[in-house]
């Protein structure tokens, strides 16, 4: 037995070895590669941001002369004039985000529930209506946008943001909503009805939990998108008191004599937020975003 | 089997009574979204870019036509390059190593900045007559004089499709990981018992079964990068003289710049017979395809 397992055992021939650590140097390689490639437009943000002035973006430096965390400083206790409401901006932009992530799992899901478990219609006329939002470019679908906010009088309103950033969300949430759904055998809701559980009860004992770490998945790209949507924000939020992060890093652009450290320095903190869900949600995210995809 | 059950043509074939009634109540809120904020402003667009004279119009404008060029070469270029390297790079990062798990927290980052600064400091590094750090590097490391970037349409529009290559190549390999991820293990042992290589393991098992995977993104990711503008906005501003705007940006200017909103959604609508065909063929792969893991 023991014979039969170390002989049939791949890979134990005289090459392999070096096959082995040749595998290794090339990917020490390549790591180093893909730490150079993500990082360089990241440490050019660090140039600025660690800049007294943040005038520097042109000065060719290599390294900071004089580095210091004065821009920092000054976001954390809001005493310069440029950031002086960034934590009440802060706030929006988390505002708009788990508004938009706790509508966008809701609607999504109902909507799934109902096509994919209940094959309300046929199965795939409810879901492909939903992609028909992607025909039009959401750079041009926004003049009518802004048209039609006007006339909901919702202009300048953060449930406008909200509106537009769940609409863009919620079909490719279906997408993969009713994909991974699929995996699901439907007789556990066929045994459910049997003992006479209702509608609701179907969704919420049977579907919302068999369905959580997509729904997690779901949830985090609906935030990320949220958190990533600058023109939709811009356009829409105009008052001081609903701006968010993103308008306000546009505003910068306004300033002739804009001192940049401080917008990269809030460009810096503002993606600390993403990076750590994406820590925490790590191992959902990767199942719900792919799951159905496997085997055509 | 299935017919000794009276109820399962409840679930499965047509629905009846307080069964589709619940159905219907589900879907409603969706409904109400997509008719308030989809089909309203779309019917609005169509109708705002309805007159032919705004075509006319268009195509007409030399700075139109070489954006509607622009934007084929960036969105073809950018979506096909990020996608191939995403999935060649998905492997590299579904290694069981602690260093390569740290490796990928590093690599998502251009993801999850938020994208006007991101650019901006491409643009940075990139402009300004030698000055900026990829000129520096260059010059420090090599002694190369680096090119003035943004003087030629081309090469501003090759540095736009970088950025966006940069920006969005992380999503795709996590979504390309977690493909990997799924595929069970013991078909990779049972290639290693038949002695397959390296690149036999990649062509015969990896590439067939996230196929289909990869198709869809693709298609996705070519309809989301049609409406991205920011790219091209921040790392090379459309110049020199529009030569590298996209049709996104251009539709920017017209609407903003030029106080012609109209213009603007023309300039987006003329992409619909590009666009209509991807979201049918995305509908009808979503549609064929059958999970069955």
């Amino acid at each position: 037995m023991s014979v039969a397992l170390f002989s049939g055992r791949p890979g134990r021939r005289p090459y392999y070895g070096l096959r082995r650590l040749l595998v290794e140097a090339g990917s020490v390689a390549l790591g180093a590669i893909i730490v150079i490639w993500s990082l360089i437009p990241v440490y050019n943000m660090f140039l600025v941001a660690l800049d007294p002035v943040g005038h520097n973006e042109f000065a060719g430096e290599i390294w900071p002369p004089h580095p210091t965390i004065a821009s920092f400083v000054a976001l954390w206790t809001e005493e310069a004039d440029d950031v002086e409401h960034i934590w009440g901006q802060f706030g929006n932009s988390i505002y708009i985000g788990l508004l938009v992530m706790a509508l966008t799992v809701l609607v999504s899901s109902l909507a799934s529930f109902a096509i994919g478990r209940m094959r309300l219609g046929k199965d795939w006329t409810l879901s492909n209506t939903a992609l028909l939002t992607y025909v039009i470019p959401s750079s041009t679908l926004i003049i009518p946008f802004l048209r039609v906010m006007h006339i909901y009088g919702l202009l300048d309103n953060p449930w406008a943001v909200i509106a537009a950033e769940v609409t863009f969300a919620t079909p490719y949430a279906i997408l993969v909503l009713l994909q991974y759904g699929k995996l699901i055998p439907i007789e556990l809701d066929d045994a459910a009805r049997i003992d006479g559980a209702s509608v609701v009860q179907v969704y919420l004992r049977i579907y919302v939990p068999l369905m959580a770490p997509v729904l997690a998945a779901v949830g985090t790209y609906a935030l990320l998108f949220a958190w990533n949507d600058y023109f939709y924000q811009y356009m829409l939020l105009m008052s001081e008191r609903h701006m968010t992060v993103a308008v306000a890093l546009e505003q910068f652009f306004d300033d002739d004599d804009a001192p940049w450290n401080y917008m990269m320095a809030i460009a810096i903190v503002y993606s600390l937020p993403p990076i750590a869900i994406f820590y925490g949600l790590r191992r959902y995210m990767a199942t719900g975003l792919t799951a159905g995809g496997i085997k055509g | 089997m299935a017919a000794n059950w009276p109820w399962r043509p409840i679930w499965h074939g047509r629905l009846h009574g307080s069964e589709l009634t619940w159905s219907i109540a589900f879907v409603l809120p969706y409904a109400a979204v997509f008719v308030a904020f989809v089909i309203y402003p779309m019917g609005y667009g169509l109708w705002m870019g309805s007159s032919p004279s705004l075509y006319t119009e268009l195509f007409s404008d030399p700075r139109y036509v070489a954006a509607a060029v622009n934007t084929v070469l960036f969105v073809g270029l950018a979506v096909n390059v990020q996608m191939f390297l995403a999935l060649l790079l998905s492997g590299f990062f579904a290694r069981r190593r602690r260093w390569i798990k740290v490796l990928l927290i590093i690599y998502i980052l251009p993801w999850t900045l938020p994208a006007v600064p991101a650019f901006l400091s491409f643009h940075w590094m990139l402009v300004a007559d030698d000055r900026g750090l990829i000129d520096s590097l260059l010059s420090a490391l090599f002694g190369i004089d680096g090119p003035y970037w943004f003087n030629h349409g081309w090469l501003a529009l090759a540095c736009d499709i970088v950025a966006d290559i940069w920006k969005w190549m992380p999503l795709w390999t996590l979504i390309f990981l977690g493909g990997r991820m799924a595929i069970p293990q013991d078909l990779y042992d049972a290639a290693d018992v038949d002695g397959a290589s390296l690149y036999r393991r990649f062509l015969h098992i990896t590439v067939p079964l996230l196929a289909n995977l990869y198709f869809i993104s693709t298609l996705i990711s070519t309809i989301w990068t049609f409406g991205d503008y920011t790219p091209v906005l921040f790392v090379s501003g459309g110049g020199p003289a529009f030569s590298s705007d996209v049709l996104s940006t251009l539709g920017f200017h017209y609407a903003l710049d030029f106080a012609h909103p109209r213009l603007g959604v023309a300039a987006g609508l003329s992409a619909l017979p590009l666009l209509i065909p991807i979201v049918i063929l995305l509908m009808r792969r979503l549609q064929m395809t059958e999970v069955q893991l």
